[in-house]
């Protein structure tokens, strides 16, 4: 589980995070939600670390994120596998070298384990025969695969994912929901997903936050999203046609 | 001001890069490959440019000994002197400021706008040192050996020059060279050389690293790198000369 509690983020004079709050639970798919430039990609980057915010909490299974030294967040960011919108393959690996890559920096795996470990996760995630291929060489809903394979390599406790679908077609978007859906439940991942896509949400969403103006406007499961009265909740369903 | 907090904030960016390796074994390829790279794709153009360096000084001091009562084999001894010191360690530099400062910068700088950069900090990798202290070891080794690669093809396209122009004969180009050799000048050009090409690859590497935004923004970082690297070797190839000569 984790635990976001009374974040502060400001740039400059923006005030993007006003006290912040909410919970993530494990084994489940929890979605934040809102529109752009509400706040959503800077709470998702507090929370992996990417930004620090000025007050508040995270707290990974009791591990008090903000308040950990170097080390101590190395050990926590080993938990954490991440998909992000545009994938962040490296360019100068292969689509196995990708998944080994984590494999290799924290592992003492031989070489043979690495590449059984390798074929594991990417049969996982129906990517077959693609190895060898350059990320530059495959299409964006392999490389959402391949990102998927990379970020569960080792296991991790908690997954963040950017976008899942953004720039995929229904039927790839729906696969990539399957996917992620079925992993959180399988290895029972903290999932946390962050979307603008209201089909995905209510295929796989268990728990929602709906973030709005740097504030938690809304939290509930996804069954209460069209029986609230909170308008700018509604707004949101309305535009997105659901 | 704004050169201060840019000094200070690659100090700090020095100080993140050379911190030990996750692991040793992954360094040492990425060192490998790095020097192969810059070796590989530079020693061409390092070949043809010093070449005609060389080339170019031998007619234009052959020139300038025109009707002195000088002897011809001195045009030797100079071409020498004057690729030593300068030509080859500091042309070398300058070009591969631009080839291989370039390079770097925008290979960093496409993996910090294309959120690669961010991946690496998630997993929990030092992403200053993953992406550059490799980069920066493999320059420091292969630099130099263009350097010297460039000081053995001038003198030779000196040489050939000299004997096609009919300025002066092999033989009394090869006794300039021998005339006077002091064997500091060589110490005195590998200094700038090593020199260079940390100033080369970390300026470049720094610049990549810092890229925020998109396309635009790598193109910027690359053409400051190449920028900042050329300012660095100059400055340098002063102060170098300064302390190491007089």
């Amino acid at each position: 589980m984790i635990i976001v509690e009374n974040v502060n983020k400001t740039f400059g004079n923006k005030h993007v995070l006003k006290d912040f709050s909410a919970k993530f639970y494990k084994g489940k798919c929890n979605f934040i939600i809102g529109a752009s430039g509400g706040g959503k990609s800077v709470l998702m980057k507090c929370m992996v670390g990417l930004i620090t915010p000025e007050t508040g909490s995270i707290t990974f299974d009791d591990r008090d994120f903000l308040k950990l030294n170097y080390k101590e967040k190395i050990n926590v960011r080993k938990d954490i596998g991440m998909l992000f919108q545009n994938t962040a393959l490296f360019d100068s690996l292969s689509v196995e070298e990708n998944v080994a890559f984590p494999l290799r920096m924290f592992t003492t795996f031989t070489e043979e384990e690495i590449s059984d470990r390798v074929n594991f996760c990417l049969s996982r995630v129906n990517l077959i025969n693609l190895n060898k291929f350059a990320p530059s060489n495959i299409s964006g809903g392999q490389k959402k695969r391949v990102g998927i394979a990379r970020a569960i390599a080792l296991n991790p406790k908690y997954l963040f994912c950017d976008e899942p679908n953004s720039g995929l077609d229904p039927l790839t978007s729906r696969l990539i929901d399957e996917l992620i859906k079925d992993i959180t439940i399988e290895y029972q991942i903290t999932t946390i997903i962050n979307t603008h896509d209201m089909k995905s949400l209510f295929v796989m969403g268990d728990n929602i936050v709906f973030i709005h103006q740097g504030n938690k406007w809304w939290e509930g499961e996804k069954e209460g999203i069209r029986s609230s009265e909170n308008n700018e909740l509604l707004a949101f369903m309305e535009a997105s046609e659901f | 001001m704004k050169f201060l907090q840019n000094f200070g904030e690659y100090i700090l960016f020095l100080k993140a890069v050379f911190t030990k390796p996750e692991k040793l074994k992954i360094f040492r390829q990425q060192i490998i490959t790095e020097s192969y790279n810059i070796g590989n794709s530079s020693y061409g153009i390092i070949a043809l440019i010093s070449t005609f360096i060389g080339a170019v000084s031998t007619i234009q001091i052959g020139y300038q000994f025109e009707g002195s009562l000088l002897p011809d084999y001195l045009i030797g001894r100079i071409v020498r002197d004057s690729n030593i010191l300068e030509f080859a360690p500091t042309i070398t530099a300058l070009v591969l400021g631009g080839k291989v400062g370039s390079s770097i910068a925008s290979e960093i700088g496409t993996m910090k706008v294309t959120e690669q950069i961010d991946a690496l900090e998630i997993m929990g990798i030092n992403a200053a040192s993953h992406t550059s202290f490799a980069k920066i070891i493999g320059g420091v080794i292969t630099i130099p050996m263009l350097v010297l690669y460039a000081m053995i093809l001038s003198l030779v396209g000196g040489a050939v020059s000299g004997w096609l122009s009919g300025i002066i004969s092999v033989e009394g180009f090869v006794k300039g060279l021998r005339t006077g050799f002091v064997g500091y000048n060589v110490v005195f050009a590998m200094t700038k050389a090593y020199t260079f090409s940390f100033i080369i690859t970390s300026i470049s590497a720094f610049q990549g690293f810092r890229t925020v935004g998109g396309a635009l923004e790598v193109g910027e970082s690359s053409t400051n790198a190449v920028v900042y690297s050329c300012i660095g070797i100059i400055f340098f190839d002063f102060i170098l000369s300064q302390l190491m000569l007089f």
